[in-house]
C-alpha cells in the first residue's frame, strides 16, 4: 500500500474512533455537538495571536502596563480582558538588545492559549521539541531563517510547569508615530514565540 | 512515565521542523472533535491535566512519534476512560467498526436540554483551571541560590525531564505552591509543592564543546525535584 493511501485509511480510522467515544459520551450526557461547535468557534475566531497583539502594543505604548505585564502578565492581560485556560499563570519575557527568548514545551506541548490561541502543528511535534533546547540559534537560522548574533544570549523557556512563558518582542524602529493599532498589526505570532521577528515598519 | 519517548528534548535525527507560516487550526473535522473531549471529559472526571499527560505518555512509542497530534489526546480520554469504567473497550471496537463503515452516520441526539455543556465550555475558556495552590509551607530556596537536579527519576509521571537531571543552575524565579506531577498524575493527589524556575547554561547541559555558546535554558521544577548544589 502506498503511504498516501495508507495516511487517508489512518484518518478515516482515527475519524471513526473520536465518532464513536463521541457517541458514547453524548449518550451518557457527558458531551454534545452544541458544545463541541462552540469550543471551536472561540478557538477559531475568538482566542487567538491577535489578542497577544494587543498586550505587546500596549506594553509597547505604556511604560507602566509594561511593568505590570513583567511583573504579572496574567493579571496585567486581565486588565485587558484576557485570561483563562492554559494561561492560568502566565509569565512574558522581554527581548533586549542583549537577550533574546524562545519557548518550547519539550515534554508535550504546553502553550499560552489565551494570547496566542491554539499552537501551531510544528510547535507541539516531536522535531521542534527535541531540537530547540539542544541548539536554538541553529533552529532558528536553519529552520526559521532568523538570524540572532552570537553577542545576544538565547535563552529557551521550557514550560515544565503549568507557568505559560511567552516573549514581548522588541518593538521594530521607525514605528515612533505608529498608532497601537497599527503597532498590533506588526506583532506575529512567531515573535511572542520568539522564533521570528515582529513585521518591520513598512 | 519517567524516561518516555515523550521525553525529546535534547534527542536528534527526528527530522525536520517544517515550520508553516499559517494554517487552519484544525486539520480535519474529527480534530475539531477530538479537542473538545479534553475539557468534557476533565469535566467528567475522567483525568486531572497531570493525569491526561501521563495517558498520552503511555502510548506505544512508535505511535507517539508517527501519528497526527490529536490522536495523542484521543488515547489518553480512552486509556482514562476505559480504566474508570466511562468506556467498555469492546463496545467502543464495535462503534469504531461501525463508523468506519459508515462514516455518515449520525451522532446520537444530544441529552443536555438546559444547554449545561456549552455554559461549562463559556465558563472555562476565559477562567481555567489553576494549579497554583497555597497550603502555608514555607520555600527551602531563594531565588540566586545554586540548586542541583536529583539525577533518578521515579516510577511513573513526572516533569523531571532527562535533560536537566543531574545538572546544575541558579534559580531565577519562585512562583509559591503548585499542584505536583509525580503525585496527581499517578492517582495520588495534588500534594502541593514549591515550583522554582531554574536557569541552566547551556555549556552545563550539553557540554562545552557540543552547547550553543552564549545560551541558557530555563526549566520549571517543584521542590523535590532539587537540592543545594555542593559547592
Amino acid at each position: 500500500m502506498s503511504a498516501p493511501e495508507k495516511a487517508t485509511d489512518h484518518q478515516a480510522e482515527i475519524a471513526a474512533r473520536v465518532k464513536a467515544i463521541e457517541s458514547i459520551m453524548i449518550e451518557k450526557g457527558l458531551m454534545t455537538t452544541e458544545a463541541v461547535d462552540r469550543l471551536a468557534e472561540i478557538y477559531e475566531n475568538e482566542v487567538g495571536p491577535q489578542l497577544g497583539a494587543k498586550v505587546v502594543a500596549r506594553a509597547w505604548t505604556d511604560p507602566e502596563f509594561k511593568a505590570r505585564l513583567l511583573e504579572n502578565a496574567s493579571t496585567a492581560c486581565a486588565e485587558l480582558g484576557i485570561s483563562g485556560l492554559q494561561g492560568e499563570d502566565m509569565v512574558a519575557v522581554e527581548d533586549t538588545d542583549d537577550v533574546h527568548h524562545v519557548i518550547v514545551c519539550t515534554l508535550c506541548s504546553c502553550y499560552p492559549w489565551p494570547v496566542l490561541g491554539l499552537p501551531p502543528n510544528w510547535y507541539k511535534m516531536p522535531p521542534y521539541r527535541a531540537a530547540m533546547v539542544k541548539a536554538p540559534r541553529k533552529v532558528l537560522r536553519e529552520e526559521f531563517g532568523y538570524d540572532v548574533p552570537e553577542s545576544v544570549e538565547i535563552r529557551v523557556w521550557d514550560s515544565s510547569s503549568e507557568l505559560r512563558y511567552w516573549v514581548l518582542p522588541q518593538r521594530p524602529a521607525g514605528t515612533e508615530d505608529f498608532t497601537v493599532e497599527q503597532l498590533e498589526a506588526l506583532v506575529t505570532r512567531d515573535s511572542m514565540i520568539g522564533v521570528g521577528a515582529p513585521k518591520a515598519a513598512a | 512515565m519517567s524516561s518516555g519517548v515523550h521525553d525529546l528534548g535534547g534527542r536528534e535525527g527526528i527530522g525536520a521542523i517544517n515550520p508553516t507560516p499559517a494554517e487552519p487550526v484544525w486539520k480535519a473535522e474529527w480534530e475539531k472533535h477530538a479537542h473538545a473531549l479534553f475539557p468534557l471529559a476533565f469535566r467528567a472526571g475522567f483525568f486531572g491535566l497531570d493525569q491526561f499527560r501521563s495517558g498520552m505518555e503511555q502510548m506505544d512509542p512508535d505511535e507517539y512519534l508517527n501519528t497526527p497530534y490529536y490522536e495523542h489526546w484521543v488515547h489518553s480520554v480512552v486509556h482514562h476512560g476505559v480504566r474508570h469504567g466511562h468506556f467498555d473497550a469492546d463496545e467502543l471496537d464495535r462503534r469504531t467498526q461501525y463508523y468506519l463503515e459508515n462514516p455518515d452516520a449520525p451522532l446520537p441526539e444530544g441529552k443536555d436540554a438546559e444547554g449545561e455543556l456549552v455554559a461549562f465550555i463559556e465558563g472555562i475558556v476565559p477562567v481555567g483551571a489553576p494549579a497554583g495552590r497555597d497550603t502555608g509551607k514555607a520555600a527551602k530556596f531563594s531565588i540566586g541560590d545554586r540548586v542541583t537536579v536529583l539525577s533518578d527519576a521515579p516510577e511513573g509521571h513526572t516533569r523531571r525531564a532527562r535533560y536537566i537531571r543531574g545538572k546544575t543552575g541558579v534559580i531565577d524565579r519562585a512562583h509559591g505552591e503548585m499542584i505536583y506531577p509525580d503525585t496527581a498524575g499517578n492517582d495520588r493527589g495534588e500534594s502541593p509543592e514549591h515550583v522554582y524556575t531554574v536557569r541552566f547554561t547551556t555549556e552545563e547541559i550539553w557540554g562545552a564543546e557540543e552547547g550553543e555558546p552564549n545560551g541558557s535554558i530555563t526549566f520549571d521544577v517543584w521542590e523535590p525535584y532539587i537540592v543545594p548544589a555542593s559547592k
